[in-house]
């Protein structure tokens, strides 16, 4: 066991699974050499494993995308990193057209296993460009499947499992998480399994749901609203496409309150498409409408601190939400 | 006090060299940092160039419409004070325009400030943890803003929810409250209304008098000061008076009635009651008769068994017949399903056995739900008319009044004594006008009419 950042659990994922076995490559914009990512995340790799594992692409994030399928349809399996997930767009036809439907495109003889892994989210100040959840983008095409971790934990069995994965697995990062978030994580070679979300507090009162930053925030926000005599369940939803409905609607089922929290616009989200599931499987155990916490519909995160602050979801909004809710 | 130099800025991808074009300040000027200072052209566009410090301009150092290299110094500006800490800006930003690098540079700056201002420790667990839910069970009728979850759990434990208190916003029932209610402590008298609920007080079939069910025990009466005694409604009458202010608040009713001859119905009566009895274990009343001719009339009339839903008319598929079953206690409602496929003889072997089921309580809620329309006898205790109140959600009701012997003219001018009754029909004024209440009474009539004493009631 050794106190982790989510930073360094994904680095540690990454670092097992390329000693694990000598087909694991990872690459992309300032990936390798001495810089290890805009981030650090593939610090040191180039020179554990060498220039040929770990190594730099052009500003050319279609490119990062098809070489991953490329690479994957040689033998190889490929972490490709988006600097941004902002910058995952203009890969988007890779990674749908082409990674995401090799299965299906040659009935199972030709796979696609892949990694591209996105760092998302806001609150870094990074304005437009570097503060989005691109994650509605991509979400909803069979093959693709989208996962995030919440926590240093689930960071380092996620990205193993991905890595193992032989169809492409999307891997959000929250960078505000990076390095804000350390947990002990165990040494030991264990995977956390693509397709199921998590339930990270039980709770007889409201459910929440969500994952990333805001999934921290309900936690904290549950222990405040637990001194008011409001229990909480708070489930992680780490596998967003495809969603694992039945953990979610078992949850949604036991309180009957539902809250969905997610830092993307609240519009078009995949809370919306949550909601949509729990609504139908779920009625004759609601006990109050289900109700979504998320950004304003504005185009994107604003870089003015007041503003950027304002279009957040924060430990206080989520904290009033839920109490309302169980107040209800 | 220090002299700084600003350069030709990166004016795009691919510009490598740019002329000034106009000067928008003069030497000695005072100027405010990111005041416009020169106004740049290359062969792309015309950009106003911003000054990185406040001071005073001392020198131009290029002259204008002259193409240099991006990056020649342009300006001498002596700035304030503090050069360092303007100096610092000017070493990476050129005129804000500024690398992809140094962009996220910040970020990453700003991401290792947060972890140090405020950092968060979790302790994920891996396995599953949840308890089972319980079984979930499909069926909704409310008339009140119950939660979804709050009527289903209130049928599946038989709760009546007025006896229940809300600790939700605004005194709401939740799913909590209906849950940690004890059963056990609900009023006996409530237990029934949660298999009534389509309850009338309305005027009923008696039922033979039978050893009574254990009395509950009387609700504390209080006295005015007048000596007027105050007794607190049960939970049936509550549930009856809910129902009640509700069909008559929300259909607006219109009334309707004609006399019908069923002389030869009191004649087929007189002469098969008693062998009827002997073969099939229940007495003949004439009240099959009256539900035979409604349900027949109902197949030529839909538009009478129908609902109003929300500016929708619900036609309904089936006929299901209301009836209202009296007891010394109590009143119910029971329904007769699909009364269209049902004989003389099984209409009324249905009438008792809802009957015997009311009375001995044993009622359930499929046998109280579904009703389309309601035929009540109201003529049974000697009522020649009334004006019923139409059980809610549907559209009509009839009373059956009692029949009595009178005179009436033959067509041959005489007269002739005739067993006369008086069909009292009320209609929702929304979905049925006065001539299809008309039409569907004068089907009735005639379905009367046609019984002889020579009808068969199998």
């Amino acid at each position: 066991m050794a106190m982790m950042t989510y930073l360094e659990a994904i680095r540690k994922g990454i670092e097992e699974e390329m000693a694990r076995d000598e087909n694991v490559v990872i690459f992309g914009e300032d990936v390798g050499g001495v810089k290890g990512g805009v981030f650090g995340v593939t610090k040191g790799l180039a020179e554990q494993f060498g220039d040929h594992r770990c190594f730099n692409t052009p500003l050319t994030e279609g490119e990062i995308g098809g070489l991953a399928v490329g690479l994957g349809l040689v033998g190889y399996r490929a972490i490709g990193e988006f600097q941004f997930a902002d910058y995952i767009l203009p890969a988007v036809n890779q990674l749908i057209s082409e990674a995401s439907r090799m299965r299906y495109r040659t009935k199972g003889d030709w796979t696609a296993p892949i990694v591209y892994r996105a760092p998302y989210g806001g609150g870094v100040r990074g304005g437009l460009y570097h503060s989005q959840s691109t994650e509605k983008v991509l979400f909803g095409q069979p093959g693709l499947r989208i996962v995030t971790p919440s926590s240093p934990h689930d960071a380092k069995g996620l990205i193993k499992a991905a890595i193992r994965s032989d169809d492409p697995v999307l891997f959000y990062e929250h960078k505000r998480l990076y390095r804000l978030l350390k947990e002990e994580v165990s040494d030991d070679d264990y995977v956390v399994p693509l397709d199921k979300a998590n339930v990270v507090r039980e709770g007889e009162d409201i459910t929440v749901i969500g994952y990333g930053m805001v999934l921290n925030h309900a936690l904290k926000a549950a222990e405040t609203l637990s001194k008011e005599g409001y229990e909480a369940e708070v489930v992680d939803v780490r596998s967003l496409y495809p969603l694992d409905k039945e953990t979610l609607v078992k949850a949604a089922k036991k309180t009957g309150k539902v809250l969905l929290v997610t830092e993307d616009n609240l519009e078009g989200s995949i809370m919306s498409e949550i909601s949509a599931i729990i609504a139908e499987e779920a009625l004759f155990d609601l006990d109050a409408p289900i109700k979504r916490l998320a950004g304003p519909d504005s185009p994107s995160m604003p870089y003015a601190i007041a503003l950027e602050r304002e279009f957040l979801v924060n430990e206080e909004k989520v904290t009033n939400a839920m109490r309302e809710l169980a107040e209800f | 006090m220090s002299i700084e130099i600003i350069e030709m800025p990166h004016l795009g991808e691919s510009v490598t060299e740019a002329s000034i074009a106009a000067w928008l300040v003069s030497e000695g000027d005072r100027i405010e940092k990111y005041d416009p200072i020169a106004e740049a052209v290359s062969d792309k566009v015309t950009t106003e160039i911003p000054s990185n410090y406040s001071g005073i301009v001392k020198e131009f150092l290029i002259d204008i419409d002259t193409d240099v290299e991006i990056g020649t110094p342009m300006v001498k500006i002596q700035t304030d004070e503090e050069g360092e800490d303007e100096g610092e800006n000017s070493e990476s930003s050129e005129t804000g325009i500024e690398t992809g690098e140094e962009f996220t540079d910040h970020i990453n700056e700003e991401i290792v400030k947060e972890a140090e201002r405020e950092p968060m420790e979790r302790q994920t667990t891996s396995d599953e943890k949840q308890s089972p839910p319980k079984d979930t069970q499909r069926d909704s009728d409310s008339t009140t803003r119950y939660s979804p979850a709050v009527v289903r759990i209130s049928q599946e434990r038989g709760i009546d929810l007025s006896q229940v208190e809300g600790t939700g916003k605004h005194g709401r029932i939740t799913r909590k409250d209906v849950l940690a209610f004890d059963v056990d402590s609900q009023k006996p008298a409530a237990q029934q209304s949660t298999d009534k609920k389509e309850n009338r007080s309305e005027e009923s079939i008696p039922v033979e008098a039978e050893p009574t069910r254990p009395k509950k025990a009387a609700p504390a009466a209080s006295l005015l000061p007048n000596g007027d005694e105050v007794v607190p409604a049960d939970g049936i009458r509550k549930a009856i008076a809910r129902k009640m202010v509700q069909s008559s608040t929300e259909i607006p009713h219109a009334w309707l009635m004609v006399e019908a001859d069923v002389t030869n119905i009191v004649k087929l009566r007189e002469q098969t009651k008693a062998t009827f009895k002997e073969q099939e274990g229940v007495s003949l009343s004439y009240f099959p008769f009256f539900v035979k001719a409604v349900v027949q009339a109902l197949k030529k009339h839909p538009v009478i068994n129908t609902s109003w839903d929300n500016g929708n008319i619900v036609y309904h598929k089936d006929i299901n017949i209301s009836v209202a079953v009296a007891t010394d206690e109590h009143l119910f409602v029971p329904v007769i399903h699909q009364a269209d496929r049902y004989s003389l003889n099984g209409l009324s072997k249905e009438v008792s056995r809802l009957a015997g089921l009311a009375r001995q309580g044993k009622l359930t809620t499929s046998d109280m739900q579904g009703g389309t329309m309601t035929v009540n006898n109201t003529g049974s205790f000697g009522s020649v008319q009334s004006m019923g109140i139409i059980n809610h959600p549907q559209a009509a009701i009839l009373q059956v009044e009692s029949i009595n012997k009178r005179f009436v003219p033959t067509e041959e001018g005489g007269f002739k004594a005739a067993d006369m009754v008086n069909l009292c029909l009320s209609i929702d004024h929304r979905i049925i006008d006065g001539l299809q209440a008309g039409r569907f009474l004068q089907t009735v009539k005639e379905n009367l009419g046609r019984f002889s004493d020579e009808s068969d009631l199998y």
